[in-house]
């Protein structure tokens, strides 16, 4: 009895096994495994880029290169500790076609050290680590959004040009801070020829949010400008304890765009008038902006914001890859190629990826009035991130 | 560093190491004199901060007034909060092991943090300051300085001579060190222990939610904030020695100091200053500072 009954399921499961190894790709289901916080601080994030990836697949019929689509999904917690065990989870129990993720950047990094070992396709909708598209670069490893070199030296440019030439940065000592202020000085020394001064890096160690010391540092270097890079929390307080100290009267305070993006409820007038650089940007006014925004609202009854658009845009990345090798996950040279050759149709404005598989995008200048980031001008056009390290050059 | 760059450094560690001894103080009591080691300390915290953020709009449609009228509903809450709490969970750790004490508040910390999800969202909000308290000090040619960080100040010294008043100036104060000594003693002679205790207990959850209500306008309101406060607040309380509210004010103190200018003048080592502070007093005096009783 126990025999047959066991007989019986093998036989099931191996003519499933034969039907889908004989049917055609187009039969076979595609899946698509996410890989992001859906708890702690970046909970929203995750969801935000869940979604707009949602929204893309809904929008090309459910199915990509005429597979259907399923989703499995991975709550990664932001926690670097757990990210080897869980992006395995994807790669060998669910055995996933492609891996979007992650929000944080510890976390993406061994994402990105299992897909190069498994040769897994990995699309990573927002950390913007330097080493996922520098030293840890792979054929198969791609970036929907930014680095964090790209807002930083944006902003450095912009901040020479605007004259100033002793500037104090800020920031969290980790590597997104580090990374930051390492773009920041770099465009600052090019639009300055070399002549702008950074009279001091300070830094705090993360997540700490007792910024009154280095305030009052700042007050007693007086530079012509700050630049800054803190997110969620510490944005918050930076901006209010800055505008407490009255240093936003004095001097201009410049920061990579996350300082204000998710933060301005809480922020409120405190915020008003700060400058700052991203690759999105409230008002574009485009046609295929307002088309996303509001099938969105529609979508999701909610506003979308960078994360949205950053999920959205690795869906279009992945159609445009699987699409080329007509639904084979595995021919990556053939998808890379695709995504190289093509330009990305993104609601922040076409670009496209560079040889490090990072997008070469505009950067916005974003002036805050009315509680939305408002696009001023772009800072820097087609801006490629440098890629250090990286071996696809 | 000029001397008046360093004037307003001094100000800055007092004010911060004042605000660590309010988040501080209620776990001097729940871990210090009643032995419980407390890792929900700062979820009490988050939720003071929170109740700063959701309260204010409730508690201005039916009772009016503004900040001062939330911080009292926020303390009748947290007093009722930490009554059932004790009642429900911490009544049953007394005579436990630390592990089980560890694991139980750990427990109460996922708990927390997911119900705070569920209520209020993972979202970072403000809190503004009350208006007759908002303005600022000109404080040098370029800064100025929040009043509110003042009445901070002044709420952390009123707590500080509160505590110190009621634990060595009262006949309850008397009988909690007493207790804190020898509690089977103190109840066979007649007091009731458990309900003094649950008192205390619902005393240090009230200063916990109080200091994050009072902290809220300036510290912001986001999702893990109380994890970030709870480790700071052991190393006060170890610091100062266990029970000892005196000590733990000077502690919190040092550590203000120590914090502020290991940022200003180290920047590369600041985060382990706090902690190689902690390391060589315990090697001075392996018991903290003060060592109660």
């Amino acid at each position: 009895m126990n025999f047959f009954r066991t007989t019986f399921r093998v036989s099931l499961v191996a003519g499933a096994a034969l039907m889908a190894s004989t049917g055609a790709w187009a039969q076979a289901k595609l899946k698509v495994g996410f890989m992001l916080p859906y708890t702690g601080t970046f909970a929203a994030l995750g969801n935000a880029i869940e979604n707009g990836f949602r929204l893309q697949v809904s929008e090309l019929g459910g199915k990509i290169a005429g597979r259907e689509v399923e989703f499995v999904k991975v709550d990664d917690e932001s926690d670097p500790a757990k990210a080897t065990d869980n992006v395995n989870k994807l790669v060998k129990r669910d055995s996933v076609d492609v891996i979007i993720g992650t929000v944080h950047s510890g976390v993406a990094m061994a994402m990105a050290k299992v897909a190069k070992e498994s040769g897994t396709l990995l699309i990573v909708p927002n950390a913007g680590a330097g080493a996922v598209t520098g030293p840890m670069c792979a054929p198969n490893i791609f970036r929907s959004s930014f680095s964090n070199w790209q807002p930083g030296y944006a902003m450095g440019e912009v901040v020479g040009k605007k004259g100033a030439k002793k500037v104090v940065t800020i920031t969290w000592k980790y590597a997104a801070g580090d990374e930051s202020v390492a773009g920041f000085k770099e465009g600052f020394a090019k639009a300055t020829g070399g002549q702008g001064q950074v009279l001091k890096e300070l830094s705090l160690p993360f997540p700490g949010v007792e910024f009154q010391a280095l305030l009052t540092e700042i007050a007693s270097l007086k530079p012509d400008a700050v630049y800054t890079f803190f997110a969620g929390g510490g944005a918050v307080k930076f901006v209010k304890d800055y505008a407490a100290a009255g240093l936003k009267k004095s001097i201009p305070l410049y920061g990579a765009g996350f300082l204000t993006d998710g933060t301005l409820e809480a922020q409120g007038a405190d915020a008003d008038g700060l400058l700052t650089t991203l690759h999105y940007a409230d008002g574009l006014n485009t046609p295929r902006d307002k088309a996303f925004r509001l099938a969105y609202a529609k979508a999701y009854k909610l506003q979308p914001d960078v994360y949205a658009v950053q999920g959205y845009d690795a869906a279009q990345m992945l159609a445009i890859g699987l699409t080329a090798t007509k639904g084979d996950t595995k021919d990556k040279a053939a998808f890379a190629a695709a995504v190289r050759r093509s330009t990305i149709d993104s609601p922040r404005g076409k670009f496209t990826l560079g040889k490090n598989h990072d997008p070469v995008q505009d950067i916005y200048l974003r002036q805050v009035s009315a509680k939305e980031n408002k696009s001023i001008q772009i800072a820097v056009k087609a801006l490629a991130d440098p890629g250090k390290g990286c071996s696809m050059q | 560093m000029d001397l008046a760059t360093f004037l307003i450094q001094c100000l800055n560690s007092l004010q911060y190491g004042l605000l660590l001894f309010l988040v501080a103080s209620g776990l001097t009591l729940i871990f210090g004199i009643m032995g419980v080691i407390n890792l929900a300390h700062g979820s009490f915290y988050m939720v003071g901060a929170y109740m700063a953020f959701a309260l204010s709009p409730v508690v201005a449609r039916t009772f009016g007034g503004g900040f001062f009228s939330v911080l009292v509903v926020g303390t009748v809450l947290a007093v009722l909060l930490g009554y059932v709490l004790e009642w429900a969970f911490y009544s049953y750790l007394y005579e436990r092991e630390h592990l089980q004490q560890v694991l139980m508040t750990y427990g109460l910390i996922l708990v927390f943090e997911e119900v705070r999800s569920l209520l209020v969202g993972d979202d970072v909000h403000g809190v503004p300051a009350p208006d007759i308290l908002s303005g600022t000090l000109p404080l040098g040619d370029l800064m100025t300085y929040p009043v509110y960080r003042l009445f901070i100040s002044g709420v952390c010294l009123l707590l500080a001579l509160g505590m110190w008043f009621v634990f060595t100036r009262t006949r309850l104060g008397m009988m909690i060190r007493a207790g804190a000594a020898n509690r089977e003693m103190v109840q066979s002679l007649g007091i009731d222990i458990k309900f003094l205790y649950r008192v205390v207990f619902a005393a240090g959850v009230a200063i916990a939610v109080l200091a994050g209500m009072v902290a809220a306008p300036v510290s912001s309101v986001y999702p893990g904030m109380g994890g970030q406060v709870l480790i700071i607040c052991f190393v006060v309380v170890v610091i100062g020695g266990i029970g000892s509210i005196r000590g733990a004010l000077l502690a919190a103190l040092l550590i203000g100091f120590v914090d502020t200018f290991g940022k200003v003048l180290l920047p590369s080592v600041a985060g382990v200053l706090v902690y190689v502070l902690m390391a060589l007093i315990l090697l001075w005096k392996p018991d903290g500072l003060f060592k109660a009783g």
